[in-house]
């Protein structure tokens, strides 16, 4: 009995076997018949998208299963490139597949290494060319060299400072300031307290002079939402409910996770949902955050009214609004 | 000679006198290349990246990258007397006004969501084959860095337009830049050019994602191919197919002619989808404002499992010394996300130095033939899909009936629970099929048909398989664990000992197999018979 | 006296007396039972309170109470006013079938008649928001449809998506879909502040601004599909489904037919 353990064999490339078009010559005169027809098919949707673009005005609808009322002209465009796309590719494919040869090729690989001697040669230029350059035996250019590439390099950073300011203090401020009106969202109206009923949302800005222009950087800042619930369902302490008014609580709309809009009120459960990431803030405990991954509870504006009897904030918000950041402290 | 062999030899020659083409020329057009349906899927990226060349260039024409305010007079009615950036509203004009704009708009998007897609299938086909082995490391470093530049790229692409949807998402990136320690409300700054949203940052954007990204791609997807050329492709292991050898169809004609048609096929599919699925309908979003946000908003898929991440992270900050970190951005956003990718990047020095094979190899495996590594493979499909999902919970809640809460928890415990699970599944299985194809080799198929012996015994009739299909089912290698020595002849503990151990201990998960069967075997077998 | 006497005998004087006869009973009838129009609207009202009360009894009370006063399972209606219950009844969410998460818009039980009466009926409980009038829906002359879509982004795309396709709330509950949605009922959900919902008030919202916002969605219904088929309106999560499936489902397919060998 032998010790060796035989293995399978290779038994080699299976023997050809010729297709239909190979043998039969009307088979392939079919095939070849097939491919032209896929070509034509194809010169009929560039047909049909010249045709959409230059007479199928842009204005006409029609209705299709499934795809509800579609615009004719842009099916046409897109419906004929498709079309001619395809079946110049369904052509290419089975004109290859079925006419022209499918005798499998060997091609042989060869080994990438280099010969040894080869190897030898080049770690011999590497070695000479360095040698040569002296980089070894002259310190000091060697030195000079490191420093003055690697000061080059801080330029092209330097370069880049004006991309933006320094922050500063703009995380931290926003424009609420004492006595700021809160107006409605669009329309900038000032709101009374009997302006919201129980139940009531309002989105609100800080009012802005006539004449002056609100900009996207001060709503991502400044955009406040009004609730009201009756005074007794709120569950917060002394301070907190000194910034409340007749049951009216205000919270900056900025999500403390990552900046989206929160106004997503329910009004059965009294809580505030953020649709970007799913944090839910509870409004009678001042937007605590009950579930989701946000780690900070809304900032809460401070409101009263003021001698005509409109809403108005007592103060700036006493933290920074929105995303956290470094610099940040609780 | 007709006449117009003589011109094409004239012009043959006119270009060999100057660049003496003739030669490389002549050995390319006879290379061959191995015929499979996978071996097409990297195709699918590098055909959808021409189309997005195209595509893109077109609506540049068109497109104002500026954020400055401008007041909607174009023919879509809900919008008109809006204030808008010049983005969006020469996005909107590309879509009403420019005949053919809105299906190039929709042909560059979906070019870009099946680019991606190709990405990940050709990534899957490339993993589960062992073809990031020794010489391909390299190209599988490209490769991953083409997946991540692909997310950046896509990412900038859509937020251009400056839609209330993709607007949001750009909140969200500026809420991670700003959540770095230390630099984060500096680089915030720099990037955005100041406060959020400030007017720099679709303008800024626009050049990275026409210009340097374009530029980068180009200049991998050239070395990826040039090396995926120079080294040859690999092929399935099967009769006649041998580490030294190649076989398949010469470049000229077959290859081009199948290579070039599937070019106009991803082309006519991707166009069919512009012509008839409605994709980032801006219109309907509205310009983007930050005090606006709509119920449903997520990133295209291929960022869908970062946001499943962070939406299912716990509310982890901390604040010491008055500095805060926010723990609940930055694990979901960037930790988890590069320990992934450089882990995947890594992938095949990992595995080298696991099983101690430091051999070329150009025969793909079979996965079943590498438990372990197909294991980890669906393992990280796994977590990925979980995190897919979670990106979508909202849409699917409302769309089963199920609550967000419930698809927030079920996320957070299936993340954890579910690869493991997985790892154990596929490697059993992969062990099941090699021991199938144990027993085909050595007892043959199944036909089906009874026998009645003459004492009485039943025995159901085995064909032999053919000695093709028998090679494919045995010509895999199977590699014996590492027996790395913890010490020396003397006795003394090695400073390697316990890198030793641990290699040991995972090369041994690796080759963890079904014995192949072989040839004695099976003429032990046949006397039974 | 002979006259008369001659008069009564005359042939026509049965028929005239006759007719005589009708006209007076007539007109005293029309007369006596004519009220005073005030007198037939409170009539009028009052019946319709009092079917009102009868629907009530039969199908309200056992979760809101005889009296209307509330429970522990449903809410009272005390104040809600005529608008929330022609909102949630002739939506059909209330009779509420199951005690679910939230009211469901189904076919509604009662009849225009029906809801009619029982909006009357809670009306005349307290004073609450009207059914708003066909002269206050009037959105097509009233609203501006590019306002309304501001309007619509900023205080309901956060619960009903950027296309009013609905969207998820938490532990269950959603904001439906505005689709074919009545103009009345969207006006009344502002006003009334339904489940879940908050109100918006007339000062939030003017009037004329609620009814943009109708404008707004009734435009985007009757949108024909711009781009193709719309796949849901819910942005990319669908897109990415039909690229995974269609999409290299398709390319795939072609691959694989690419490489087979013909026969």
């Amino acid at each position: 009995m032998s010790n060796e353990i035989e293995l399978i064999k290779d038994p080699g490339l299976p023997a050809h076997v010729h297709r239909r078009t190979d043998t039969d010559p009307k088979a392939a005169a079919r095939a070849e018949r097939q491919v032209a027809i896929l070509f034509i098919l194809s010169a009929l949707g560039t047909l049909l998208l010249i045709g959409s673009y230059l007479f199928v005005p842009e204005d006409i609808f029609f209705f299709i299963p499934v795809m509800g009322n579609t615009n004719a002209h842009q099916l046409g465009l897109g419906l004929g490139m498709a079309i001619a796309l395809f079946c110049i590719g369904a052509g290419l494919i089975h004109w290859a597949k079925t006419l022209m040869p499918d005798e499998e090729v060997v091609a042989q690989r060869h080994e990438f290494r280099s010969e040894d001697e080869d190897r030898e040669d080049f770690v011999k230029t590497v070695k000479d060319g360095a040698a040569a350059a002296g980089l070894g035996r002259r310190p000091l250019i060697k030195r000079t060299l490191g420093a003055a590439l690697g000061l080059s390099a801080i330029s092209p950073v330097l370069l880049l400072g004006d991309l933006g300011p320094l922050p500063g203090n703009q995380l931290k401020m926003t424009s609420w300031k004492k006595g700021t009106r809160l107006v409605t969202d669009p329309g900038d109206r000032p709101l009374r307290p009997s302006d919201l009923e129980v139940g009531a949302v309002a989105q609100t800005l800080p009012e802005i002079a006539p004449g002056e222009h609100r900009s996207l950087n001060d709503i991502a800042k400044d955009a406040v939402l009004l609730i009201r619930l009756r005074p007794e369902e709120f569950n917060l302490d002394a301070e907190r409910l000194s910034w409340t008014h007749e049951g009216i609580i205000a919270f900056s709309k900025i999500c403390s996770h990552m900046g989206c809009a929160v106004a997503l009120y329910e009004q059965t459960t009294k809580h505030l949902l953020c649709p970007c990431h799913q944090s839910t803030f509870d409004v009678t405990r001042a937007a605590k955050v009950i579930f989701g991954p946000a780690a900070r509870p809304l900032p809460q504006l401070a409101i009263t009214v003021d001698a005509e009897g409109y809403l108005v904030a007592q103060a700036p918000f006493n933290e920074p609004v929105g995303p956290s950041f470094w610099e940040r402290s609780a | 000679m007709t006449a117009r062999e003589r011109i094409a030899g004239n012009v043959a020659g006119y270009v060999d006198d100057r660049t003496g083409a003739a030669k490389w020329m002549k050995k390319n057009l006879t290379k061959v290349f191995p015929d499979h349906w996978s071996f097409l899927l990297g195709e699918i990226c590098l055909y959808s990246f021409v189309i997005l060349l195209l595509s893109g260039t077109f609506l540049t024409f068109w497109f104002d990258p500026s954020m400055r305010e401008v007041i909607y007079e174009g023919s879509y009615e809900p919008l008109q007397g809006l204030e808008m950036s010049a983005a969006y509203a020469s996005t909107l004009d590309i879509s009403f006004e420019v005949r053919g704009g809105l299906l190039m708009r929709q042909i560059h998007h979906w070019a870009a969501l099946i680019f991606m897609v190709g990405i990940v299938v050709h990534l899957m086909r490339v993993y589960f084959t062992g073809a990031f082995r020794k010489p391909r490391e390299f190209n599988w470093i490209i490769g991953v860095g083409l997946l991540t530049l692909g997310i950046v790229e896509g990412f900038l692409g859509y937020s251009l337009p400056d839609d209330l949807l993709s607007g949001t998402g750009i909140r969200i990136a500026e809420a991670i830049i700003q959540a770095l320690p230390v630099v984060g409300s500096y680089l915030a700054f720099f990037a955005f050019g100041g406060a959020f949203p400030g007017v720099a940052f679709i303008p800024r954007i626009y050049t990275v994602h026409v210009l340097l990204l374009p530029g980068i791609f180009l200049a991998l997807i050239t070395v990826h191919l040039m090396l995926v050329w120079y080294q040859k492709h690999t092929q399935f292991p099967g009769p006649g197919r041998t580490e030294k050898n190649v076989v398949g169809y010469p470049l000229m004609p077959v290859y081009m002619a199948k290579a070039g048609g599937f070019f106009f096929i991803v082309f006519g599919v991707t166009a069919f989808l512009g012509a008839v699925a409605s994709i980032n309908p801006i219109w309907l979003y509205g310009p983007y404002t930050p005090g606006q946000v709509s119920a449903g908003s997520q990133p295209d898929w291929y960022m869908g499992w970062l946001d499943g991440l962070v939406r299912m992270a716990p509310p982890l900050e901390t604040v010491t010394f008055g500095y805060t970190i926010s723990w609940n951005i930055l694990i979901p956003g960037l930790i988890l996300p590069g320990i992934m990718f450089t882990a995947l990047a890594l992938y095949p020095f990992i595995e080298s130095w696991a099983t101690g094979d430091k051999r070329e190899h150009h025969l793909l495996d079979r996965p079943r033939n590498a438990p372990t590594r197909t294991a980890i493979g669906a393992m990280a499909l796994t977590f990925t899909l979980v995190s897919l999902i979670n990106g979508g919970n909202d849409i699917i809640a409302t769309t089963f009936d199920l609550t967000i809460n419930q698809m927030m928890w079920f996320s957070r415990i299936a993340i954890i629970v579910l690869p493991p699970l997985a790892y154990v599944i596929t490697k059993r299985l992969c062990l099941s099929l090699q021991r199938a194809d144990r027993d085909l080799v050595l007892h043959g198929r199944e036909t089906g048909r009874l026998v009645r012996m003459p004492n009485g015994e039943f025995t159901e009739i085995h064909e032999p398989i053919s000695p093709e299909k028998a090679w494919l089912l045995t010509s895999h290698e199977q590699l014996a664990p590492l027996e790395l020595p913890e010490y020396d002849g003397a006795g003394v503990r090695r400073p390697a000992a316990i890198k030793n151990k641990i290699r040991n201990r995972i090369s041994r998960s690796m080759a963890t197999a079904v014995p192949k069967a072989t040839e004695t075997e099976r003429k032990e077998l046949e006397g039974h018979h | 006296m002979k006259q008369l006497s001659r008069l009564r005998r005359h042939r026509a004087a049965g028929p005239v007396l006759l007719v005589f006869a009708l006209f007076t009973i007539g007109t005293t009838f029309q007369v006596a039972s004519a009220v005073d129009p005030e007198e037939t609207t409170i009539a009028a009202r009052s019946a319709a309170i009092e079917e009102g009360r009868e629907i009530f009894l039969k199908g309200c009370s056992s979760c809101h109470g005889l009296n209307a006063e509330g429970g522990e399972i449903a809410p009272s209606l005390i104040g809600v006013g005529a608008a929330s219950v022609d909102f949630q009844v002739a939506t059909g969410r209330m009779p509420m079938a199951d005690m679910s998460q939230q009211a469901m818009r189904k076919a509604p039980v009662y009849n225009a008649e029906e809801v009619n009466a029982l909006a009357m009926y809670v009306a005349s409980l307290a004073p609450g928001p009207k059914v708003p009038t066909e002269e206050m829906l009037n959105y097509e002359r009233d609203g501006s449809v590019a306002e309304g879509g501001e309007l619509f982004r900023t205080n309901c795309a956060m619960c009903h998506n950027f296309a009013a396709q609905g969207g998820a709330l938490t532990q269950g509950k959603y904001a439906p879909t505005l689709m074919g949605v009545e103009p009345q009922h969207i006006y009344e959900a502002m006003i009334t502040g339904p489940q879940a919902m908050p109100v918006f008030s007339d000062k939030t919202i003017t009037p004329e601004e609620k009814l943009s916002i109708i404008k707004w969605i009734k435009s985007v219904e009757a949108e024909p599909q711009l781009g193709g088929a719309a796949l849901g309106r819910v942005g990319p999560v669908t897109e990415g489904l039909l690229v995974w499936t269609l999409g290299i489902g398709l390319l795939i397919g072609v691959a694989v037919w690419l490489a087979m060998k013909a026969k």
